[in-house]
């Protein structure tokens, strides 16, 4: 089943044509790679999927619900998680807090109805809340294997494990999609199969997974389908093999031959 | 001398109130806002409005000023909470000084330079809180504080204070993992302005008047230097920055040597501890305050 | 309005915007290469016009309005210059460049300090009321086709013209004023390309503070010397500058005179009283603000992420 799919989704600044009627389908329970050399309009896209950004034409249907230009915080409620590509955690806060933050919402009868009524709730019942929210942070970071380190400041982790914490940030918000902005960036081989067998996991939890990434062997290996952008459009779809050749693909990487 | 160190635990108190809200506002929400005197203001006269003009006890009028400050803070922070911390800062003072100049000059509501005086005294089921006696005031005053400490405390530690601080550290991921950062912003500002429109009636009931004058720039800025002296995003340290900042006010009073130390010290003071408490202790006297979580059964 | 009742409020908005304009440079220079405001830019034009004040007084003696006295005038404009500059590096030296790496609150708190310190302190050593600066010169003023200006005016003007054409020429023309633009639009390459970024920061810092003494001296011939006076005229032109797009030279040019117009025209067309005319420069930095708060010239900052 398809789970998100962009229509003809365009995102123009002034002249510049960032992302250029894309048609982006992701299909429910398989990792999907988005790969693209850089400027291909990867993270726009994103961005414009997940409310950070609003597309200049076309939709985004997610679900079967339209999403298009809804803020970020709606998105996020409505099952879509996401990382970033320069990390962004919350520094002053411990590990521990950041993943509680993907909690945030996670209280009362509905996400997105009646918050305010249940802000008051949450002051009440405070420690109970707070006992229940703590738990289930500390079961994602347990996921990571991060609870020893749970009450860190975020800024004092390892480079590793803050792209690790992102994450699970974004799984504590239990996300029906969740999409990685080059979660290995920056990551040596060991940590990159590490992550890898992480990125499966998710798979196994249920949650359908996209990964913006430039380490091939990564993606090649782990994703069950491949979309590639060039110059914001989208110049290939298909699994990891039928990439590998396609012509286009390998030229807009390496160029043509002469 | 007592009835002086009385004078300024009373102040203590005032400003301890405006220092718990401007804490939720910088040293929670990571906004600079310059908001107190106005919200200050607002707050006083409306309880000497409300109580000369239509006879409300005082009682009454402390709901007022905090809904009234809390309004304006609704009117301010909606369309200045999108700006950047440098611009809210000038927009907000800004705002500090229209609303002086508005007291000043709409002489119908507010008789203008001269203030409303004789505004009626505190009572408590008859018994007159008679601020020349600063005790009883003392009381209902420590007792507002403590009330505001606990219920600021209580919120700081709620999964509303987490997003508050989250919005603060980076409002990009914050909105990426579902919180409404208008809100929250909007929220914190409402509730520094509230409480901040409660010390105002304080004030009133205090001084027993009110003029303009009292509720300038400067207000601001003292509220600001408590809440960086003693930590931002520390309640405790926001009441004992406010100590500080009064007994270095009433230094000269104190000490007796008002005819050596001149009327600018406490400001040029002011302004080193700024400076220096950025370069030196940006965290304050005592830091941000850590939380201690546990789960279900008691264990961390 | 008739005709010369026109050119008059014009010359009049000219001139008061040509100080805002002065005033306003130093803060849109400052911005564009630490994105930072610094509060307390409006009192280092407060101490240039003491400073003025003082060496004016002390060189002219009690001569009596000639020569000597606009010799001595000038004089002691470019002292003040020259001190202002120091005082504005020593500022940034002392207050904000600790603070660099430091979360983005903490430097506008020290400038807020800055200010305070500076203000107040200026109202200890030198008392809180106001000081005359005399004219170096006869200011009755000249009356050309109905419309009058003084001498005064004339000054500001010139003086304005040449500051601003000087500034442009130096940051468009000399490497120095490159190295400025480079380390303005992206600091960590300005700095692998060798160029001495702390330099060019304080150099920054001294050629703002050295105009915002030259609009301190100018106004203070007008009105007086006082220890607050750098607080409201601060706060206007850094609403110039925002109007005209903070980190924009031009910008902040154009901006200062939009703004000396606006205050001019506002007064003379809606008849504000003089006691909200400050509110103006309010109104208008709450409407930039909100329907276009990267400024006229500006560029919309959007942050990447």
């Amino acid at each position: 089943m398809t789970l998100l799919e962009t229509l003809d989704l365009t995102r123009a600044y002034g002249g510049v044509v960032a992302v250029n009627k894309v048609n982006f389908s992701v299909e429910e329970g398989l990792i999907t790679g988005l790969i693209g050399p850089n400027g291909a309009g990867k993270t726009t896209l994103f961005n414009n999927i997940t409310g950070l950004d609003v597309p200049t034409h076309g939709r985004v249907i997610f679900a079967g619900r339209d999403i298009t230009g809804s803020p970020a915080h709606k998105i996020c409620r409505m099952g879509i998680a996401r990382t970033f590509q320069n990390i962004r955690l919350f520094k002053d806060l411990t590990v521990v807090e950041n993943v509680m933050i993907g909690r945030h919402f996670k209280t009362g009868k509905s996400e997105t109805k009646g918050r305010f009524l249940n802000a008051f709730n949450s002051y009440i019942r405070l420690h109970q809340e707070e006992e229940e929210i703590y738990e289930r942070a500390c079961e994602w970071l347990e996921f990571f294997d991060m609870e020893g380190m749970k009450d860190e400041l975020a800024k004092n982790l390892p480079y590793g494990k803050q792209r690790e914490l992102e994450i699970a940030r974004a799984l504590a918000t239990d996300p029906k999609l969740l999409f990685l902005d080059e979660p290995a960036a920056g990551m040596n081989p060991q940590e990159t199969d590490h992550l890898m067998t992480i990125i499966r996991k998710i798979r196994d939890l249920d949650i359908t997974v996209v990964l913006i990434e430039h380490d091939m062997k990564l993606v090649m290996s782990i994703c069950d389908t491949i979309t590639v952008l060039n110059y914001g459009q989208k110049l290939a779809e298909g699994t990891p093999y039928e990439i590998r050749r396609n012509q286009d693909v390998i030229e807009a990487y390496l160029g043509k031959e002469e | 001398m007592w009835n002086f160190f009385l004078l300024i635990l009373i102040y203590t108190g005032i400003y301890a109130l405006m220092a718990l809200g401007q804490n939720i506002i910088t040293g929670y929400g990571g906004m600079l806002s310059l908001t107190q005197a106005g919200f200050f203001a607002i707050g006083s006269y409306a309880t000497a409005i409300l109580a000369t003009r239509y006879g409300w006890s005082f009682w009454a009028t402390l709901p007022a000023a905090a809904l009234f400050s809390a309004f304006f803070g609704l009117l301010i922070g909606l369309p200045t909470l999108r700006l950047k911390g440098d611009y809210l800062a000038i927009a907000t003072l800004g705002f500090g000084e229209i609303v002086r100049n508005v007291l000043n000059n709409w002489d119908s509501l507010t008789n203008g330079p001269m203030g409303i005086q004789k505004i009626p005294m505190i009572t408590i089921f008859g018994f007159v809180v008679n601020p020349y006696k600063k005790y009883a005031f003392l009381v209902v005053l420590s007792l507002a504080v403590l009330v505001a400490y606990l219920l600021f405390q209580r919120l700081a530690r709620s999964r509303m204070g987490r997003a508050l601080a989250a919005v603060r550290e980076d409002e990009i991921a914050a909105q990426s993992m579902g919180i409404n950062i208008t809100k929250y912003k909007v929220y914190a500002f409402i509730l520094g302005a509230s409480v901040a429109g409660v010390a105002g009636s304080f004030q009133a009931a205090f001084t027993l008047s009110v003029s303009p004058g009292t509720y300038t720039f400067m207000v601001s800025v003292m509220v600001l230097c408590m809440v960086v002296l003693g930590g931002m995003g520390n309640f405790k340290a926001s009441i004992l920055g406010a100590f500080i900042i009064q007994l270095i006010s009433y230094l000269p009073q104190l000490t007796g040597l008002t005819a050596v130390i001149p009327p600018q010290f406490k400001q040029i003071l002011f302004g080193l501890i700024l400076v220096i408490m950025m370069i030196w202790r940006p965290q304050g006297l005592l830091g941000r305050e850590q939380i201690t979580y546990r789960k279900k059964g008691g264990k961390r | 309005m008739g005709i010369a009742e026109f050119f008059q409020h014009l010359m009049n908005g000219l001139t008061l915007g040509g100080i805002y304009a002065l005033i306003a440079l130093g803060y849109t220079m400052v911005y564009g290469i630490l994105k930072f405001i610094n509060f307390a830019h409006g009192d280092v034009l407060m101490a240039g016009a003491f400073i003025g004040l003082f060496v004016f007084d002390w060189l002219r003696g009690s001569a009596p309005l000639g020569a000597w006295t606009i010799i001595s005038f000038f004089l002691a404009m470019i002292v003040s210059m020259g001190l202002s500059a120091l005082l504005g590096v020593f500022i940034e030296r002392v207050a904000y460049r600790p603070l660099r790496q430091a979360t983005r609150l903490a430097p506008l708190l020290s400038a807020i300090g800055v200010s305070f310190i500076l203000s107040n302190g200026a109202a200890w050593a030198f008392g809180t009321r106001s000081r005359k600066f005399n004219y170096p010169f006869d200011n009755t003023p000249i009356t050309i086709a109905q419309v009058v200006i003084t001498p005064h005016q004339i000054l500001i003007l010139v003086v304005s013209l040449v500051m601003m054409i000087a500034l442009r020429l130096f940051v468009n023309r000399t490497r120095m004023g490159k190295a400025m633009r480079a380390t303005s639009l992206d600091q960590p390459t300005a700095m692998l390309m060798g160029i001495n970024v702390d330099r060019v920061i304080s150099l920054t810092f001294a050629i703002g503070s050295a105009l915002a003494a030259v609009g301190g001296i100018l106004i203070a011939l007008d009105f007086k010397v006082y220890a607050s006076m750098g607080t409201m005229t601060g706060l206007k032109a850094f609403v110039a500058a925002v109007v005209g797009g903070i980190g924009n030279i031009s910008g902040a040019m154009f901006g200062g005179i939009l703004l000396g117009l606006l205050e001019t025209f506002g007064v003379a067309i809606f008849g504000i009283p003089t006691g909200l005319k400050d509110t103006i420069a309010f109104g208008v930095l709450i409407l930039i603000l909100l329907i276009r708060p990267e400024g006229l010239f500006g560029k919309v900052e959007k942050e990447k992420v």
